[in-house]
């Protein structure tokens, strides 16, 4: 802040009408986000408690501590809630609510009651799916595969459809909210190619969470009709087609793969730059390729399929095609690399994650080329090496950008600084850790360990044994953050307004800003303008 | 490493080429995370801030090698794309000389049909060196037939019937898991592939036959349930001749030309009015419901045994 506002101090968004009340009445999209933010936080320990359990069990080739029914719910568990409650919501929703209106020069979002609404669907979508495991879970696979969902299992299958489809909807509107405000509320001089790549991603995961979010919550009422009325859509029994449930699932689910990844890639793109002190290598390249990852994206859902019956011809094209769309995700790699390059390079927290993210994206993308064919796919399908391989994407991917965004961002949110060196040594563990407990799992998938075993056979003990323990190396990297963050709430040093000397328009407002955003219109600059001293 | 050594053999004419080509991607996979992780490591000590590193034209971009990026790996990948097509292609295709097993999975099991009549349950015995070809459907919900040692899968569904194909080339029991979720005990419904030498595999087929050939089952099935009222030269019902039917082109009343393979005739006996053959008229009752997975499989098998025979009576001679 300038001198002229040196005796104004602006009016911060978390401060003001805090009670319980005014929390869950805002329309504030920062304050949304905070919320969207606790929500998130609980269903990832959530979902983490049941990754713990499925670890844990794996120890032994006999499954150590569950019987088959209570393991099939865990993974279930885990899977739905990690998928639908914490990857899908995690940036978008908390990161994309908090900085869109800032980094675009915008007093909000669009439609701030919608925002809210978007919220409690979210959180009601959440307590079905709590219900459900409460009822005593739900044992289908976060795929809910017909006919054993509609017609066999005898687990709580409508109860956990409906807080996914009920979720759904919140999805749509955030893109839908997003995509408007993007458009409309940009400040005068924020043309689309000022535009940080941040806001790039947002928009080309909108679109997506718009376009493809309506087809899974068509999906999601078909299995309620079949399994309720018995209405024959999908059971050859009733006259339906299982291969017809794939399709629509993963036009749905392979576009939700990108609605995971590209925000991640948006949060990574804005870190390096930051503290590599130089503009984006590739800029033009890195939009272009986010959208076509985003459109290219919707067109190769059969390659969930190759094994499943479907044409051999319908999986030649599908292959090509996702052969295609590894082409602007290789592209962006390149360009992260070359932003380091002359850059003036400083690693703190934000940057380890960001670089740890490149790495295990890298990995997951490169291994997901190896299953796009299908002549490795035909032995690799449904085994631990497509499970390796998704977890790269979205964990090591995906779960390492939000962390690394929300250290970012975390002086900005909440006008503290969070301790460096507990930050960094986090980081590093979860780099090490995550890598213990997945690489093994490729070679678990290579040797022919199926997915969604809960024993299997004795030679395959001791990856999995390697694998649970980077698991418990990885639980502490998780739950440090969750201490030292909220220790820096009291304890962490004033921020300022822009300790990162980054150029994003969110860093020339205060820490935490004030309700209005900016008190002044905000001086519009390239994001990147590394080159120039900051305004 | 005691678990390299578990590394699953290469027992079947399709492993080496999937091996092959696997590490061949495994490899340039590794190469490009070297090289970028060196990239990485290499700008990040040079420009850590504070070096002396020289930083003239540090924002510069360059078209060229953003092309070069991006159309390098674009050739790589449609490379691999048609080395993968080639052995794909194969692995989709079996011989036509394939010896045939008929495959019925259900909750939590694997049934199987030699044409000879021999059943067994959960273990598949398989001649050494020729080739196996298996007509796969399940009963309830989905599976998969996987056995890693011969780099196979695919999907089993209700429904409808999926093949699969292979030649063993090693001696020995392989496990046969199954790797679509399908409930409770997903976990155990394995069993093995036992290879075996082809005078040893005559002896065990012959030490299981008992109760006639599949085909002959299936004529059985044929009379019992009515069939041949219709289906036979001398009936008063005009109903298609199914002498010779088997692999012709069957052109049907809604002016569809389809073959006349085992989905065909599967859905022929329960779905007839959806595929009434041109010139006939739409008499056929569904069979829906009377008839087991098992029994169908005989009826078919029936069916292709009177592919080249003169006349439906004549069947039971022949074997």
């Amino acid at each position: 802040m300038s001198a002229v506002d040196a005796g104004v101090m602006p009016h911060s968004f978390l401060a003001g009408e805090d009670g319980l009340r005014q929390w869950l009445t805002t329309r504030d999209h920062k304050r949304i986000a905070i919320l969207y933010g606790l929500g998130i936080t609980f269903f990832f320990f959530l979902g983490g408690a049941a990754a713990t359990l499925i670890r844990l069990n794996l120890i032994t080739p006999q499954g150590a501590l569950m019987g088959a029914e209570t393991y099939n719910k865990a993974f279930t568990f885990h899977g739905v809630v990690m998928v639908w409650f914490f990857l899908i919501p995690s940036i978008p929703a908390t990161l994309g609510n908090f900085l869109i209106p800032l980094m675009i020069g915008a007093r909000d979002v669009a439609f701030p009651r919608l925002n809210l609404f978007s919220w409690y669907l979210y959180m009601a979508g959440g307590a079905f799916t709590v219900a459900a495991l409460l009822a005593g879970g739900v044992d289908t696979g976060w795929t809910f595969y017909v006919p054993f969902s509609t017609l066999f299992s005898n687990s709580h299958v409508f109860l956990a459809v409906i807080g996914v489809f009920v979720s759904g909807f919140s999805s749509i509107l955030t893109g839908l909210n997003f995509i408007v405000t993007i458009h409309t509320l940009r400040t005068p001089g924020m043309t689309w190619f000022r535009l940080p790549l941040f806001i790039w991603a947002m928009y080309a995961v909108s679109l997506v969470m718009v376009l493809a979010t309506p087809v899974l919550a068509m999906t999601l009422a078909l299995i309620a009709l079949e399994r309720g009325l018995g209405v024959g859509i999908f059971d050859p029994a009733l006259g339906g087609d299982p291969l017809l449930f794939q399709h629509l699932f993963w036009f749905y689910s392979h576009p939700a793969v990108y609605i995971m990844i590209l925000p991640a890639m948006g949060v990574v793109s804005e870190i390096i730059s930051c503290f590599a002190r130089r503009r984006v290598f590739g800029y033009r390249f890195m939009t272009y390729s986010m959208l076509a990852i985003a459109v290219i994206g919707f067109l190769v859902w059969g390659h969930h399929m190759f094994v499943s019956g479907q044409s051999v011809y319908a999986s030649l094209v599908f292959s090509l095609l996702s052969f295609v769309v590894a082409v602007p995700s290789a592209i962006k790699v390149f360009n992260w690399t070359a932003t380091l390059r002359k850059g003036d390079i400083t690693f703190e927290a934000p940057m380890l994650y960001a670089l740890g993210f490149v790495g295990l994206f890298m990995l997951g993308g490169l291994t997901g080329l190896m299953l796009a064919a299908p002549a490795l796919d035909m032995p690799l399908h449904d085994t631990y090496f497509v499970i390796a391989h998704f977890h790269y994407v979205m964990v090591g991917g995906s779960v390492m950008a939000y962390l690394g965004g929300i250290h970012f961002w975390w002086p900005k949110l909440t006008g503290r600084r969070y301790p460096e060196a507990w930050a960094r040594f986090a980081a590093i563990l979860m780099f090490f850790g995550f890598n213990l407990t997945f690489f093994p799992q490729y070679i678990l998938g290579y040797e022919g360990m199926p997915r969604r075993y809960h024993s299997y056979l004795p030679q395959f003990q001791v990856l999995n044994v390697l694998s649970s323990g980077g698991a418990s190396i990885l639980a502490i990297a998780y739950l440090l953050p969750i201490a030292y963050l909220l220790w820096s709430l009291r304890y962490g040093k004033p921020a300022g307004d822009n300790p990162w000397q980054a150029r994003g328009l969110e860093w020339q407002t205060s820490s935490p800003p004030p309700t209005e955003n900016f008190l002044r219109p905000p001086v519009v600059q390239d994001a990147y303008a590394y080159q120039e001293p900051a305004p | 490493m005691s678990f390299l050594q578990s590394l699953p053999p290469e027992a079947s004419s399709l492993a080496f080429q999937i091996d092959v080509f696997f590490w061949s991607m495994a490899a340039l996979c590794a190469l490009v995370a070297v090289g970028v992780i060196v990239a990485v490591v290499f700008y990040g000590v040079r420009y850590r801030r504070g070096s002396a590193a020289d930083r003239s034209g540090r924002h510069r971009e360059d078209l060229g090698v953003e092309l070069t990026w991006i159309l390098v790996p674009f050739a790589l990948f449609v490379g691999a794309f048609v080395w993968s097509l080639s052995i794909f292609a194969l692995a989709r295709t079996p011989p036509p000389d394939a010896r045939t097993v008929y495959v019925v999975a259900k909750q939590w099991m694997w049934k199987f049909e030699h044409p000879g009549g021999q059943r067994e349950i959960n273990t598949l015995h398989v001649p050494i060196g020729e080739p196996v070809r298996l007509t796969m459907t399940s009963q309830d919900v989905i599976h998969s037939f996987y056995v890693p040692a011969f780099r196979v899968k695919q999907d089993v569904l209700p429904g409808r019937y999926t093949q699969l194909w292979f030649i063993a080339t090693k001696l020995g029991a392989f496990p046969l898991l199954c790797t679509q979720y399908c409930g409770t005990d997903h976990a155990r419904m394995g069993g093995a592939v036992i290879v075996m030498r082809p005078a040893q595999y005559g002896r065990w087929l012959q030490a299981g036959a008992s109760g006639g050939t599949l085909a002959a089952q299936g004529a059985q099935l044929f009379r019992s349930h009515g069939c041949s009222g219709c289906h036979s030269p001398n009936a008063a019902v005009h109903a298609p001749e199914l002498a010779g039917l088997y692999g012709q082109v069957v052109h049907l009343a809604d002016g569809r030309s389809v073959i006349a393979d085992e989905r065909y005739l599967r859905d022929c006996i329960l779905l007839p009015a959806g595929q009434v053959v041109a010139g006939y008229p739409p008499l056929m009752p569904s069979f829906s419901g009377q008839l087991s997975e098992e029994d169908l499989l005989a009826l078919i098998a029936y069916i292709k045994s009177i592919a080249t025979a003169d006349a439906a009576g004549s069947a039971d001679e022949r074997r």
